[in-house]
């Protein structure tokens, strides 16, 4: 279906990422926001409390980064989109939730506008310390999907692209952007109503009496109402069965949660989203994501010019991880070259998807600004001409320069 | 003065009479109907149901009045009560 | 014999009546799982007498529950239900609340969940004033997870991680709720039901954020930590030492251990609701540009 004109700011727009987040949420059709103010996400939230109320939304400051994913959850389930940001210090607070949501099968979307950590790091300056605690940081097993935009249009798309998945696979679907993207100011196309689709949520539309809150369909993803639709429906955080009931066994266990793991590992082809550019061939394959991917591409461009066969690959979507395309590269060069703004997180998916059959070498950085292009060029030459293969993840250090 | 104590129109109010309806299998033996009736019309039994516990037993359902304490209090959902339709309760002198 | 065979015979025989409230009741989970003498039975039914009091459209009520014993309520009542985190339940019942303005939203948590872990977010309903109702039953222990010192544990009560006798200041509910702004505040206790009922039916009319404190009975570890006997014992206990006392300013409130518990209906008083105060507001500063707000488009 198409987004309701209502909320999409159509033309050409001169904003910095995190207004593009907020503007996507509004286009995708979210009327709900309620959020904690955090460096560098708090512009997401004062955009979206500045328009929802001409939009017929409605903007809530609730008291602290746990109420606001509970109260986004609860909104969820009265069939309003609904959306909340964060960073760093707020994400960990809001772990509890995101396994709440993924029990409930909740759709929400979560934006993380990263920042340099752990504890408080750096407030105001870049970072992509959070790659695997988006994955793992609730407890228990449960799969999430995560987006990785690396520029104020990625982020106005993606947000859209996020609320499309969230619908579609009943899931909380966590944007993952950094300081960076979210500060920078770009262009920032926005087409008319008719040009963006949207995901219709997946409701029920059987006999009220009958309906099952958790019963899977042949996509494993159940089908969802309102509250208030008059289906009486109960759902808890306790292991459940189909009609949402507490069940507490190890059976009822097993069948709910290979499911919810299931339901995205199983469908991952259709999720997981790439872009690749001259990997065909190449020694090198430099992987990267969220703005280190466009730091990389400078980097690939110096090493092309010294003559080294190198290819680019961009997660889009990082989790799940696409684990296929990763095996198959790994089969085919000599090196992955993986730089991050952090010390070795999504390297380690990287690395166990390579099975040693390339090197798998890490551009690390600790945050607080982007990866100097020299660093990475450095990285891919060593690569290109080392043997370490088999030897797990490999950092080629350089000799500290003054301030990069 | 025995004569005020009776109110004036108790001839034509009808005393509420109750039949008492018991889930045995559901009481759980606490105790709150027999302790608050106000009538005394119930009494802890001694057989046993399925989970072991005691249930009650109308003692005197004749003393009932359709109060429905009984069936508020009880935790369980394991009594309540109906009205009866057809005779009046012995009036009260 | 088989819990499922018990369970069978625990429901009526076919010939006889069902008892008035299975409607709204989920009977395919009755025996539900409260100890014998657990006043929390007694809370659901006078939850259940005062919505059908009110002959509201149940399908609009919403019951938000934490996690606690009192948190399994929302489990066994056939109304739209939600078994949420420890601590949150009036953060999500926010949530549905503004997400869908006309559900009457209704919380049901222990003393635990609401004003411990759930405290921050207590205080901030209450001060937004959030149209809500917030049933807390207060059986001064955190019962589910055995028998921990709660923040309403009367002072000298011993609980398991109060081995020596809790010694702190606990607090009182219905201060703590007047003070943060809600609009209707009341305390019963298991054994008044009818009041109770009364109570909550005006709760649930009142625009804005009510609050009823239930004080029930624990047997199994109040009750037997204390040596105070069993929930019957402790019904009696409120019997001879209830005292009502309607209007009472709050701050004569406090409960300590088995003293008199003064009960009433404390606060009833008028004050915008959450959406009425944006709503005010922002037809004030954007005029017709704003549509007032009232749910999902």
């Amino acid at each position: 279906m198409k987004a309701d004109p209502k909320g999409v700011l159509t033309g050409s727009h001169f904003m910095d990422g995190d207004h593009a987040c907020a503007e996507g949420a509004l286009a995708a059709g979210c009327r709900f926001f309620g959020g904690y103010p955090i460096t560098p996400s708090t512009e997401v939230a004062e955009r979206f409390s500045q328009r929802c109320p001409l939009v017929e939304g409605i903007f809530i400051q609730m008291e602290d980064e746990l109420a606001s994913l509970a109260a986004v959850i609860g909104a969820s389930w009265t069939g309003t989109k609904s959306m909340t940001v964060t960073s760093g210090p707020g994400f960990s607070l809001m772990m509890e939730h995101i396994g709440l949501a993924a029990m409930l099968e909740t759709p929400l979307v979560l934006a993380n506008v990263q920042r340099g950590g752990p504890s408080t790091g750096l407030p105001t300056l870049t970072g992509q310390g959070d790659m695997m605690q988006a994955r793992w940081g609730s407890h228990g097993d449960y799969e999430i999907i995560a987006l990785s935009p690396n520029s104020p249009q990625e982020a106005f798309e993606y947000t859209i692209k996020a609320f499309n998945l969230s619908e579609r696979y009943r899931v909380p679907v966590l944007i993952m952007l950094d300081e960076c993207v979210g500060h920078m100011t770009e262009k920032v196309v926005i087409p008319s109503a008719t040009d963006i689709e949207i995901e219709p949520r997946k409701y029920y539309r059987g006999p009220k009496n009958k309906y099952l809150p958790f019963k899977p369909d042949k996509d494993l993803v159940p089908f969802i109402v309102d509250a208030g639709a008059g289906t009486r429906f109960h759902v808890t955080g306790l292991t459940h069965d189909y009609r949402g009931y507490p069940v507490m066994n190890a059976e009822c266990q097993e069948e709910l949660v290979r499911r919810l793991v299931d339901k995205i590992r199983k469908n991952a082809d259709d999720i997981v989203e790439f872009e690749e550019e001259q990997t065909e061939g190449a020694d090198v394959v430099v992987i990267s994501y969220g703005i280190t991917s466009r730091v990389s591409l400078r980097a690939v461009d110096l090493a092309r010019e010294e003559g080294i066969k190198v290819g680019i690959m961009r997660l889009v979507v990082v989790w799940p991880f696409p684990e296929k395309r990763i095996r198959e590269l790994a089969g085919q060069v000599k090196a992955l070259v993986v730089p991050e703004i952090n010390y070795g997180q999504v390297v380690l998916e990287v690395d166990r998807c390579a099975c040693g059959r390339a090197e798998v070498a890490l551009v690390p950085h600790g945050g607080g600004w982007v990866h100097d292009p020299d660093d990475i060029l450095h990285t891919i030459r060593q690569a290109a001409h080392g043997k370490r293969v088999g030897q797990g993840v490999v950092e080629y250090s350089r000799k500290k320069r003054g301030r990069t | 003065m025995k004569y005020w104590r009776k109110p004036l129109d108790s001839d034509e109010i009808k005393v509420p009479r109750g039949e008492i309806h018991i889930i045995k299998d559901r009481c759980k033996g606490c105790g709150f109907c027999v302790e608050y009736c106000p009538k005394d019309v119930l009494e802890m039994s001694e057989e046993f149901n399925v989970k072991g516990y005691h249930p009650p037993r109308v003692k005197d359902e004749e003393a009932c009045v359709h109060c429905q304490l009984c069936e508020m209090l009880c935790p369980d959902f394991a009594i309540f009560v109906t009205e009866k339709q057809d005779k009046e309760a012995k009036v009260e002198g | 014999m088989s819990a499922q065979k018990v369970a069978e015979r625990s429901r009526p025989r076919v010939e006889e009546m069902p008892h008035p409230m299975e409607s709204l009741l989920r009977m395919e989970r009755i025996p539900h799982i409260w100890c014998p003498t657990c006043g929390i039975g007694t809370v659901v039914t006078a939850f259940a007498s005062a919505l059908e009091k009110l002959k509201w459209n149940l399908d609009k009520v919403c019951v938000v529950s934490g996690i606690g014993c009192t948190g399994r309520v929302a489990g066994y009542m056939r109304l739209d239900s939600f078994h949420t985190t420890h601590g949150r339940p009036i953060a999500f019942a926010t949530g549905v609340k503004l997400g869908n303005p006309e559900l009457k939203v209704v919380v049901i948590s222990g003393d635990g969940d609401l004003i411990a872990i759930g405290g921050n977010h207590f205080i901030h309903a209450a001060r937004r004033n959030i149209d809500m109702t917030v049933i807390c039953v207060n059986n001064f222990i955190y019962a589910m997870t055995g028998g921990q010192v709660a923040p309403t544990t009367p002072p000298t009560g011993y609980a398991t991680t109060s081995p020596y006798g809790s010694f702190e200041k606990p607090f009182n509910i219905p201060q703590l709720a007047e003070s943060c702004g809600a609009v209707y505040v009341a305390r019963w206790t298991a054994l008044h039901v009818r009041r109770l009922t009364t109570s909550i039916t005006e709760a649930l009319q009142k625009p804005g954020f009510s609050v009823v404190e239930v004080i029930t009975p624990c047997a199994n570890y109040w009750g037997r930590i204390n040596r105070l006997g069993t929930g019957l014992d402790l019904m009696k206990f409120y019997h001879d030492n209830a005292v009502i006392k309607h209007g009472e300013d709050t701050r004569n409130l406090d409960i300590e251990f088995q003293k008199p518990i003064v009960v009433g209906k404390f606060i009833d008083r008028e004050r915008p609701t959450f959406l009425e105060a944006y709503n005010q507001r922002l037809s004030e500063i954007l005029g017709d540009k704003f549509k007032p707000y009232g749910g999902k488009a």
